[in-house]
């Protein structure tokens, strides 16, 4: 008798089970001989040890649970506030910070490019003035507070703390994040105002600042999220973002600036995908890639040097508009491989985001969505739960190699920087987001109720939160409100000083920040002053 | 007749592109003319170039929030220019709701995430022709 082989299935979904979301190719199988090469010691290790492949911690989450942080804002600094005292009653443990889009461009509410968009997608911090708003009965020295900013985050960071200093909280026990990372705004997320090279030198002046005076603080988030949304794959967004972080370190260093002095306060923010798999050997490799470098090629002596910390964020980009309410059951399983990848903290998305910011209904579901996980599941009771498994060692082993390969063509593009003005990453991202969209309207790939199982006569009946055309008013009118009751003479002559700091590259910018801001200098007029000095940045499209 | 021609734009101050991009990409794939305006465009600038490129087509997308704002001031600017044959679409993070209130002023079209590719392309194509003249002079 013949035996037939076995056969794999057919009909929508089976024209990708062989390769991971990212087409990284797959086995049916893995078996011990996949994983011959490996040296427990050196290529694992044991938790909390080099190269951390296993995690940070010896104890995993039983020694600590991540952080639960939902990204929130909206309108205005006021309402923001009281959604901020609302989750922080819910239980949450850290605040996170979303701007709108003016804030994020540099513009005031009351600019003409701010129309339409004021209040938005974040909340409104055009001065110091909301800046004390939006933390009006928080304690700034008992909370941490994330803040997701990039061409401004210097100017964020100064109202941060002059907000604090009013609150009489010294900047020394101030905790907390603050975004920074422009070189992936360049990459993917296309919120720049400077061009990349006298930015470069501000990140470098903030990560300066915070080493001296901020000890508490993470001085940089390095992200790899925005690289993914933008529709990367999952080696992209890590060799990218790996990438990103390396150039930061080498401007440091060339600052003069010891290794050891800033790196432990260097932090990393990822996505987590649909795929489960691949996501988790990601944030294994990151661990692994970065541990390496950092000892060999940069010399850190400081084991916390050595270590990647990530906050992760489940994939907005996988979320579907038609039946909301499975983004739900998606969200979960983001938020379970972010944590078999040792994430430091989480964001779980709300199901409603595809449509607009999220109602607090929605928010309350994702943050138990990480409770259920933290308290019932269990997972969090043994350490790195997969490692050693054939798969997921495999599959690590892969994202370090394709991530390797990427660093070797951005060093032949001469670093990141040269490889952003070339186009270099932009066009990789298009033709990989390209590639993926070609897959689901081939149905090589299903996404369930998009391209299978749809319902045909969907109606909506979630509630959404709704920003009216009144926030926008009300905070243009606050803007100037501050400009009118301010010393103009004090504020101009902070801004001149500012100035002449921009030209002189041996003057930390921080400190004049700090002094523009509490003049009540607003946000626009200070990126303004700036950008008289080093121009804006125009892009070079491609698709 | 020469291929049709559409613009794809980035409105106001939203930076995410990666649905206008593959979606001129797509428009590009089933032998369009696509010029992508890049980001950051404002409303007098998009109809500009519509007019200057004489395309048939625009397609916006914004996943700001600011759809309410922007449709309506690039509707208003096809308006004033006199180019309402210009078939104009878009697409990007817009509640149903919102959706039903564009078209009802004159946006012909919105695409919301999960729209098929094919079904852009098609819709494009076939509003486009519509309004060519029967010859082409």
């Amino acid at each position: 008798m013949i035996e037939r082989p076995p056969k794999e299935r057919t009909g929508p979904g089976s024209g990708a089970v062989d390769r991971t979301i990212s087409d990284v190719p797959l086995k049916a199988l893995y078996v011990p001989e996949d994983l011959a090469h490996l040296d427990y010691e050196g290529d694992l290790g044991y938790p909390g040890l080099y190269p951390y492949t296993r995690g940070l911690h010896p104890l995993g989450y039983r020694g600590r649970l991540w952080t639960m942080r939902q990204f929130a804002g909206f309108g205005t600094a006021r309402q923001t506030n009281e959604r901020y005292k609302f989750l922080l009653q819910q239980g949450q443990t850290g605040l996170s910070v979303a701007f709108d889009m003016p804030t994020l461009m540099g513009f005031d509410s009351d600019a003409a490019e701010a129309r339409g968009e004021v209040g938005r997608c974040g909340v409104a911090i055009d001065s110091l003035a909301d800046m004390e708003r939006l933390f009006d009965g928080i304690d700034m020295g008992a909370v941490t507070t994330s803040m997701t900013i990039n061409g401004p985050a210097a100017i964020a960071l100064a109202q941060y703390v002059a907000a604090a200093e009013r609150q009489g909280v010294s900047r020394r026990v101030l905790g907390g994040t603050i975004q920074a990372d422009i070189l992936k705004e360049y990459i993917a997320q296309k919120e720049w105002i400077f061009p990349p090279r006298p930015h470069m030198r501000i990140i470098v002046d903030m990560i300066c600042f915070c080493t001296q005076e901020m000890p508490r603080w993470n001085t940089i988030s390095i992200s790899g999220y925005h690289i993914r949304e933008a529709g990367s794959t999952a080696a992209q967004e890590l060799a990218f973002t790996l990438a990103d972080g390396f150039a930061y370190i080498e401007a440091c260093i060339e600052a003069g600036m010891d290794v050891d002095s800033f790196a432990p306060r260097l932090s990393f923010f990822f996505n987590s995908h649909i795929d489960f798999f691949e996501e988790i050997a990601k944030f294994r490799a990151a661990r692994r890639i970065y541990a390496r470098r950092m000892r060999e090629r940069y010399g850190a002596k400081d084991p916390r040097s050595w270590q990647l910390r990530f906050h992760t964020q489940t994939a907005g980009c996988s979320a579907t508009a038609q039946q909301p309410e499975n983004n739900i059951v998606r969200v979960a399983y983001e938020a379970l491989a972010a944590v078999l990848g040792g994430t430091q903290s989480l964001h779980t998305n709300s199901m409603d985001e595809v449509h607009a910011l999220p109602s607090e209904k929605a928010v309350e579901i994702a943050l138990r969505t990480q409770q259920v996980l933290a308290y019932e599941t269990n997972v969090t009771n043994v350490v790195d739960p997969l490692g050693g498994s054939y798969f997921i060692e495999s599959l690590t082993d892969e994202m370090e190699r394709e991530a390797n390969a990427y660093f070797e063509q951005i060093e032949q593009y001469g670093g990141v920087v040269a490889a952003i003005e070339s186009g270099f990453f932009q066009k990789e991202i298009a033709e990989a987001s390209y590639r993926f969209q070609r897959s689901i309207e081939t149905r090589d790939r299903i996404i369930v109720g998009v391209n299978a199982f749809e319902k045909p006569e969907e109606t909506q009946e979630i509630e959404l939160l709704r920003i009216t055309e009144e926030t926008e008013r009300e905070q243009a009118d606050s803007v100037r409100h501050v400009r009118e009751h301010r010393d103009t003479s004090v504020a101009r002559a902070t801004l001149e000083r500012l100035q002449r700091a921009c030209r002189d590259p041996r003057d930390n910018l921080m400190p004049h920040l700090i002094a523009c801001v509490n003049a009540y200098c607003t946000e626009g007029e200070i990126v303004e002053a700036m950008v008289e000095v080093y121009g804006r940045y125009v892009e070079r499209s491609v698709f | 007749m020469r291929p049709l021609r559409i613009v794809v734009a980035k409105a106001g101050l939203d930076g995410h592109d990666r649905g206008a991009k593959v979606i001129a990409r797509a428009l590009r794939d089933a032998g369009m003319e696509v010029i992508y305006t890049g980001l950051f465009q404002t409303p007098e600038q998009i109809v500009q170039t519509a007019i200057q490129e004489d395309a048939d087509g625009i397609g916006l997308s914004i996943l700001s929030g600011a759809h309410m704002t922007l449709f309506p001031l690039v509707l208003e600017q096809l308006k004033a220019q006199g180019a309402q044959d210009v078939v104009f679409f878009g697409g990007g993070t817009i509640p149903p709701d919102d959706a039903v209130a564009l078209k009802k002023m004159g946006v012909r079209a919105i695409f919301t995430p999960g729209a098929p590719l094919q079904e852009i392309v098609d819709f494009v194509k076939a509003e486009c022709e519509k309004e060519r003249p029967l010859l082409s002079s």
